[in-house]
């Protein structure tokens, strides 16, 4: 898959080249790309002296990392306690269908990505759904519906 | 600029003031992250919009979340002479009222919320009237039990020389609100039209509170140190570092009773005494931030609100301890919080508060920030010190405990963010102080976000002991709708669910702990008898199931098996047995699990087993949920019986005969065969209830 090798390189190059900024270094190219490439991880291991086996185990365990791309928008659907309790699965649910993601939780036009997130720390909000950095409140099917609209929108208007 | 005595912490202060109390209009607006949720930016952006079309002289500050999330966005308004006054669930339409009416001079009435006449400074025990922005004078009533007070909104206007070095412990001990009611005979400037706005300390959601970690959410704008200095802030390190020993310092956190906020409630100061006792040079000093419960936000609130507050009382750990460095490690989930923290690390540095000689006194502490990326058992500490040190987040046994080795395998001292907050007050009040509130063994306050539910939802701060009655009625107006309550679930997915029987049982680690729950990190989450328990029990299960890290057997295998079985009881797929085998594989997995995300997994399970055994076996032999949340998965089998019954009971009622007298039909024979003794046996009985 292609990627910019440059723009890696400046990533590495801000870390130190020490195994402790693994995670740090993960971070920010799943950031950049939107995935974990292959190459990349491989590039990584030899950079800061941790073996390729290890690098691998530390991006597939945690949740912040995919080794596919993700979609542009990444939709956090809350299922806290307080959104579970105030019907969150229903608006996951119903986000997903609409949207018709595959079984990664993308679109195929990669626009958006729908996964869920285990409290997002607005419980007296609750649901909740995060699209990037934004936290939406007091959400539902339709509410949720109508937000991803609007972002849609935004970027037809922007195309 | 640096600060290196007393003296130029002084002087930050009164810049604090300055920008605290000004001498001219000044806004606030609530933009922690469930304000900004709530619209709070539209808000802000209308509030300075309007100010700057209509030429308005007025400051606009941006303030941390007061705790009162149910009624964001919350917009705060200061006139020079007069009390604080909020307005809540304030739209940009009423933000643009708000400034008009503020220039105008006639406030606008319509959404007020309470009024503040008073603000507390906890780390010095006075209080400063805001409406003259001098000190309160006393009135007689107050009494040094500080620890009846209640809503104490701490802050004051520092301007008598006697006590300009900040250093006057509680020579004017605050009386929480009764003292704000009582001072309302020299309230000669507040206008008489807003007297019927009720009190901070009068609101039945912030009646019971004593806010010590949340002293300042709410209260100072997050992005100004001087703020934070203005109310006390650093002079407890000041006097850590240039008046007493670590030896001191650990005696006094003892004597505090503070146990750890996390949820373990290991007590503090031993812990420190434990890494300081430890042999090495190196050690570190670590915040745990990684707030995973679902359900908890205090933490988020605190780093976001008051970020501080966390590195004062972790440069004051270090002190005692004998560490150089330390780390922060937060979830990634809360980028505001990581915003702010990373602005105060910088801004502490600068004025060498943190860093290299801190406060002059030759004592070094660096802090960074580590990001987690989403793993629920990195808020295990030995997993947390993999995370940080760049490794897969995987527990590992204990002993050795951290404070031996830790972080690389130097001593390492670890807390929770709400423990570090509670540092500098201790330090500066006194442990003495700070053990009169609270139980017996459970000392201070406790900050929990009551969520669920209920009327009156938010982050709350409250003297351990107080009643769940008194939280949930009290504090939290009730159920939703006029609901029934239920349960409220404490300790997220570590914890349990504790009924309406045990509704005045009063909250501490102990009793907590008895009751099958735990303290946790203060996620209360009340539920109304919409709620399933074994639906419940499920969604934790599912969330241990699917982060556990998959180390050791017991949890990984344990928590699956426990998820599997409890899904299938919800599909109504249970069979006879299923509630002891559940039983047995919880008391397994609670005992051999390796870190503490295992150990208490099985909670939620065995609490609503213990109170709600009734649900289960409806569940199971009813086949049906009481609360009408499950949805029933029938089997082909069930499928083509329940056809084969539709078909005979069509014949039935063609032909002569009256239904249900016929003869007993027999669709179990297909599935029987497959199925086991017990399945069989509980369908006959659903057969038989179905024909009934």
């Amino acid at each position: 898959m292609y990627f910019d090798f440059e723009k890696l390189d400046s990533i590495l190059s801000e870390h130190k080249p020490t195994p402790g900024s693994l995670i740090g270094i993960l971070e920010d190219i799943q950031e950049e790309f939107r995935f974990l490439p292959e190459e990349a991880l491989v590039l990584i291991s030899s950079r800061i002296g941790v073996p390729a086996s290890r690098v691998f185990s530390v991006a597939t365990f945690y949740n912040a990392f995919s080794l596919i791309p993700k979609g542009r928008h990444v939709v956090s659907v809350c299922l806290g306690t307080a959104c579970h309790v105030r019907g969150a699965g229903d608006i996951l649910a119903h986000l997903r269908k609409q949207m018709n993601v595959d079984s990664s939780g993308t679109t195929s036009d990669l626009q958006f990505t729908i996964e869920d997130v285990r409290c997002l720390g607005c419980c007296s909000i609750a649901p909740v759904l995060k699209v990037d950095d934004e936290v939406y409140g007091h959400t539902n099917p339709d509410k949720a519906r109508d937000i991803l609209e609007g972002y849609k929108k935004q970027e037809a208007g922007e195309a | 600029m640096r600060i290196r005595s007393l003296e130029d912490l002084i002087a930050a202060k009164n810049r604090g003031l300055a920008t605290l109390y000004p001498h001219k209009a000044k806004i606030m607006v609530g933009m922690a992250s469930c304000g900004i949720a709530s619209g709070s930016r539209a808000v802000m952006k209308a509030l300075q919009d309007e100010v700057r079309r209509i030429g308005f002289d007025a400051s606009i500050s941006p303030i941390g979340c007061i705790g009162s999330c149910y009624k964001e966005p919350l917009v705060d308004v200061i006139r020079p002479g007069q009390p604080r006054l909020t307005y809540a669930n304030v739209t940009p339409a009423a933000a643009v009222d708000i400034a008009e009416s503020l220039a105008s001079g006639r406030l606008r009435k319509e959404g007020l919320f309470t009024r503040i006449e008073e603000d507390e400074n906890l780390v010095d025990g006075t209080r400063v009237r805001i409406s003259s922005g001098k000190a309160a004078v006393s009135t007689g009533e107050g009494s040094a039990s500080s620890g009846q007070g209640t809503a104490g909104n701490p802050s004051r206007r520092d301007t008598g020389a006697s006590d300009s070095s900040g250093q006057r412990m509680a020579s004017e001990p605050s009386d929480g609100s009764r003292g704000t009611g009582a001072g309302r005979s020299s309230e000669a400037r507040t206008p008489a039209e807003f007297a019927d706005i009720p009190l901070f300390g009068e609101v039945p959601f912030f009646k019971q509170q004593k806010r010590i970690v949340l002293r300042n959410c709410g209260v100072i704008n997050p992005d100004s140190i001087d703020e934070y200095i203005a109310r006390g802030g650093y002079f407890a390190l000041h006097k850590a570092l240039k008046e007493l020993s670590p030896e001191k310092v650990i005696e006094e956190v003892k004597a505090s009773g503070l146990r750890g906020r996390g949820g373990a409630g290991f007590p503090t100061g031993v812990k420190w005494q434990l890494t300081r006792n430890a042999t090495g040079d190196v050690k570190y000093i670590i915040c745990n931030a990684d707030e995973g419960d679902p359900g908890a936000y205090m933490d988020r609130s605190v780093l976001e609100g008051d970020p501080h507050s966390v590195l004062e009382g972790m440069t004051i750990g270090a002190f005692a301890v004998g560490a150089q460095e330390g780390y922060i490690y937060v979830r990634a989930e809360y980028p505001l919080a990581i915003e702010k923290l990373q602005l105060a690390i910088r801004q502490a540095e600068e004025c060498g508060l943190l860093g290299e000689d801190v406060l002059g006194s030759g004592f070094n502490f660096r802090v960074s920030l580590s990001k987690g990326a989403g793993a629920f058992v990195c808020g295990e500490e030995t997993a947390l010190m993999a995370a940080i040190e760049g490794r897969v987040g995987e527990p590992r046994p204990r002993p050795p405990f951290p404070a031996q080795s830790g972080l690389w395998g130097k001593p390492t001292n670890i807390n929770n963010v709400e423990t570090w907050a509670n540092v500098p007050v201790i330090l500066a009040r006194g442990g003495n102080w700070y053990a009169q509130i609270g139980t017996e063994k459970s000392k201070g306050t406790k900050v929990f976000s009551l969520v669920g539910k209920l009327n009156n939802s938010g982050l709350i701060e409250v003297p351990m002991g107080i009643s769940l009655r008194d939280i949930v009625y009290s504090i939290g107006g009730g159920i939703t709708d006029g609901g029934k309550f239920k349960a409220v679930q404490t300790g997220g997915p570590s914890g349990g669910f504790i009924p309406e029987s045990l509704i005045d049982l009063p909250v501490d680690y102990e009793r907590l702990t008895e009751a099958g729950a735990i303290m946790g990190s203060g996620g209360m989450v009340v539920m109304d008898d919409k709620v399933c328990m074994v639906d419940m029990a499920r969604f934790f299960l599912t969330f241990t199931a699917a982060e556990s890290c998959g180390k050791c057997a017991p949890c990984r295998i344990g928590t699956y098996v426990m998820n599997e079985t409890l899904a299938r009881i919800c599909e109504g797929q249970g069979r006879e047995g299923d509630i002891e085998f559940l039983e047995k594989l919880a008391h397994t997995v609670k005992a051999l699990s390796l870190c503490g995300l295992g150990q208490t997994a099985p909670n939620p399970v065995l609490t609503t087993i213990r109170y709600f055994r009734h649900e289960y076996e409806t569940h199971i032999r009813d086949k049906r949920c009481p609360a009408k949340v499950c949805k029933r998965k029938f089997t082909p089998e069930e499928i083509a019986r329940l056809k084969e019954e539709a078909a005979q009971k069509r014949e039935a009622l063609k032909g002569s005969e009256a239904p249900g007298s016929g003869e007993q039909p027999s669709p179990l024979k297909s599935a029987g065969k497959k199925q086991s003794g017990a399945q069989t046996r509980t369908d006959k009985k659903d057969a038989r209830k179905r024909k009934d």
